[in-house]
C-alpha cells in the first residue's frame, strides 16, 4: 500500500474515534438529562425522601451535600493553600522536597475507599465522632488536599517574578510579600482550582460511605440550633449526601419509583458539577479583572 | 546587612515576626500531610496485616485460595477470586481507553491542533467532572440491559465493569498523553515531514516512539483510578464471589467486596480483618502504581 492511502486510512480511524468520544459525551449527557429532568421539581429536591413508597424526594440529600462541601472547604483552604505556598515559595530542592512531593503523589493516588476506610477507623471509631458531617468532611479534606496543594503551588509558581523582587527590594519580609503582592495575583487561580475541587467533592461518595454515614436523620428545618440533634446544622449527625443517595438507591432501592428516583438525582448531581465547572471560569475570570489593571 | 544599615528595631522585630509566622504556618501544612499519609499506611496496614498474624489466616491462603466464604464451617478467606476481578477490569478498562486515549490526543495535537483541542477539550474536562456513581447509574441502565439484549445473561459482570471504568479512565488518559504531546520539541516533528514523510509516518515512527514513556504514564495513572475506583464497579458488575471464567459472567473486585460487606460485618472479627487486607492490597497497589510513575517519568527524562 502506498504511503499516502496508509496516512489517509490512520487520519480518518483518528477522527472517527476523536469524534466518538464526543459523540459519547453528547449522548452521556443527554441520556442524563433526557432521563432525569422530568422528575426534577420543586417537590422532589425539598421533601425527604420516602423508603418504600412512591413520591420521595432528595431535600434532606441536597442540604447535605452543600453543608458537606462548606465544611470540607473550611478545614481544605488554610491547610491546602498553606501546604502550597510552602512548595512554592519556601521548599528548596532537595531530598526534603523531593520526598514532600512524593508524599503528595501518594497521598493524591490513594483509593477513596481507603480513605473512606482510614476514616472509618480513625474518625469515627478512634476519635469517637461516630458517622457524622464532621468525620465526613475531614475525610474529604485528606482526599481533596493533595490536589489543592498542587493547584496552589502551580499558582503561586505562575506569578511573574518581578513581582516578587519588587517586593524584596522594597525590604518586606517573605511573609508579607506572599500575603499582599503575590497572594492577590494568584488569587483568580486559586479561586478556580478550588472550585474545581469542590465539583469533585460534591460527587464523591465512596470516602463518605464509611465517614458521614448512609443514611440521615428525620431533620427539622425549622431548628437552626447547631446543638439540637435534629438541627440540619448539627455537625455530629450523621448524613447521608446525594452521591451517597443515588449509590444507595440503584443498589438497593425497593421503592416502586426507585429508578425515577436515581434518574432525578443523578441529573440534579450532574448539573451541578457542570455548574461548578462553568462558574469556576467565570468566577476566576472576574476576579482576575479585579485584582489586575487588565481588561 | 541590612541590620547594620538600618538600625530601627521595630521594624526589624516586625519581621522577624512575619517571617517566622508564615514559615511555621506553611510548614504545619506540610507537615500535617506527611502525618497524614504514613498513618493512613500505619492504620492500614496494621488492621490489614493482623489477619496474618492474630488470625492465622495464611497469606498464602489470602492471596491465592479461591473460595470466600467467611461465614461458613469452616471458613474460608480466599480473596483470589476479587483479586483477579480487580486486575481483570483494569487491564480491559486500560486496553479499551488507552487507543482511544490516544486517538483524542494526537487529533488535538496533530491533526487539527487548535480547532481539535477546541472541540475535545471541553468534552474531557465535562467527562472527568461526572462523578462516578453517575456513571455507574448509566452503567446500570445503558450497558447491563445492552449486554443482555446482544449477549443474554443478566448482563452484569466483568465486560459492563470494564466497560464503564474505560469511558471512567479516558479524561485521566486523554489529558496526560495530549500534555506529552504537545510537549514534544516542535524541531523533530518537522524535520520529519521534510524528509517527506506523511503524517502517519511521523506519528508511527517519530512522535510516539519519542513520548512512549511519557504516554504509557498516562495509561498507568489510568489504570491507577481503575483499581481504586469502587462504587461505579460494584453497581454493574453483579459481586458473585468466585473466579470468572467468561467476561459476561458476574464477578467481584477488591473495592465492591469491601464496599457491601464492610458495613456488615463487626470490627475485629477474622472477616472484618480480611475486608481490611483488601484494602491492604489496594494501598500496595497504589505504591505499586506510583512506582511505575516515577519509573517511566525518569526514562522519560533521558
Amino acid at each position: 500500500m502506498k504511503a499516502k492511502t496508509v496516512d489517509k486510512i490512520a487520519t480518518s480511524v483518528i477522527v472517527v474515534l476523536a469524534l466518538f468520544i464526543v459523540i459519547l459525551l453528547l449522548g452521556l449527557l443527554g441520556f442524563i438529562m433526557f432521563r432525569g429532568i422530568g422528575h426534577i421539581n420543586w417537590h422532589f429536591l425539598t421533601s425527604a425522601p420516602q423508603l418504600l413508597k412512591g413520591g420521595g424526594g432528595i431535600g434532606p440529600q441536597l442540604f447535605n451535600s452543600v453543608f458537606l462541601l462548606v465544611l470540607t472547604l473550611i478545614v481544605t483552604i488554610p491547610l491546602g493553600w498553606g501546604g502550597g505556598i510552602y512548595m512554592a515559595e519556601y521548599a528548596k530542592p532537595g531530598k526534603i522536597t523531593s520526598f514532600i512531593r512524593l508524599v503528595v503523589e501518594v497521598l493524591s493516588s490513594f483509593p477513596s475507599i481507603v480513605i473512606g476506610l482510614f476514616g472509618l477507623l480513625l474518625l469515627v471509631n478512634q476519635f469517637g465522632l461516630g458517622f457524622s458531617l464532621i468525620s465526613g468532611a475531614l475525610a474529604l479534606a485528606i482526599f481533596n488536599l493533595p490536589l489543592m496543594v498542587r493547584t496552589t503551588e502551580q499558582a503561586f509558581r505562575a506569578v511573574p517574578k518581578e513581582q516578587k523582587e519588587a517586593g524584596l527590594a522594597l525590604g518586606l519580609s517573605k511573609w508579607k510579600i506572599i500575603t499582599s503582592i503575590l497572594l492577590p495575583v494568584a488569587l483568580p487561580s486559586l479561586i478556580t482550582g478550588t472550585i474545581l475541587a469542590s465539583g469533585r467533592i460534591f460527587g464523591e461518595a465512596a470516602a463518605l460511605m464509611f465517614t458521614a454515614g448512609m443514611s440521615s436523620p428525620p431533620l427539622d428545618f425549622t431548628d437552626w440550633n447547631p446543638t439540637s440533634p435534629r438541627s440540619p446544622l448539627n455537625p455530629f449527625r450523621p448524613a447521608e449526601t446525594l452521591a451517597v443517595h443515588i449509590w444507595k438507591v440503584n443498589s438497593e432501592g425497593i421503592g416502586p419509583d426507585s429508578k425515577e428516583v436515581a434518574a432525578g438525582a443523578s441529573a440534579v448531581l450532574v448539573i451541578l458539577v457542570l455548574a461548578f465547572n462553568l462558574s469556576a471560569r467565570w468566577i476566576g475570570r472576574v476576579v482576575f479583572r479585579r485584582m489586575t489593571a487588565s481588561k | 546587612m541590612n541590620n547594620k544599615l538600618k538600625p530601627r528595631r521595630p521594624l526589624k522585630e516586625k519581621h522577624y515576626w512575619e517571617e517566622w509566622t508564615g514559615r511555621i504556618y506553611t510548614s504545619i501544612c506540610v507537615v500535617f500531610l506527611i502525618v497524614v499519609m504514613f498513618s493512613i499506611v500505619y492504620f492500614v496496614a496494621s488492621k490489614g496485616l493482623s489477619t496474618f498474624f492474630q488470625n492465622g489466616v495464611s497469606i498464602s491462603e489470602f492471596l491465592g485460595g479461591k473460595t470466600w466464604n467467611p461465614t461458613g464451617e469452616p471458613a474460608f478467606y480466599g480473596a483470589l477470586p476479587f483479586i483477579t476481578g480487580s486486575f481483570i477490569t483494569t487491564l480491559l478498562a486500560a486496553l479499551i481507553a488507552s487507543p482511544l486515549g490516544l486517538c483524542a490526543a494526537l487529533f488535538m495535537t496533530e491533526i487539527v491542533p487548535g480547532k481539535g483541542k477546541k472541540i475535545l477539550q471541553p468534552a474531557i474536562e465535562l467527562l472527568s467532572g461526572i462523578p462516578s456513581v453517575v456513571y455507574g447509574f448509566i452503567g446500570l441502565s445503558v450497558i447491563v440491559p445492552l449486554l443482555r439484549s446482544i449477549f443474554g445473561g443478566t448482563g452484569v459482570g466483568i465486560a459492563a465493569g470494564c466497560l464503564v471504568l474505560a469511558v471512567m479512565i479516558l479524561p485521566t488518559v486523554t489529558s496526560i498523553m495530549a500534555d506529552a504531546l504537545s510537549a514534544l520539541p516542535k524541531g523533530l516533528r518537522e524535520s520529519s515531514y521534510a524528509l517527506g514523510a506523511t503524517r502517519w509516518q511521523t506519528i508511527y515512527r517519530v512522535i510516539i516512539p519519542t513520548t512512549l514513556p511519557a504516554l504509557l504514564t498516562g495509561v498507568v495513572l489510568g489504570m491507577a483510578r481503575a483499581f481504586g475506583e469502587a462504587l461505579a464497579v460494584q453497581m454493574v458488575i453483579g459481586n458473585a464471589p468466585h473466579v470468572p471464567t467468561s467476561l459476561l459472567e458476574s464477578a467481584s473486585t477488591l473495592t465492591s467486596v469491601i464496599t457491601l460487606s464492610m458495613g456488615n460485618t463487626t470490627m475485629g472479627s477474622v472477616h472484618n480483618n480480611a475486608l481490611w487486607s483488601m484494602a491492604l492490597v489496594l494501598l500496595v497497589m497504589t505504591f505499586v502504581f506510583v512506582i511505575l510513575v516515577r519509573l517511566l517519568e525518569r526514562r522519560n527524562r533521558v
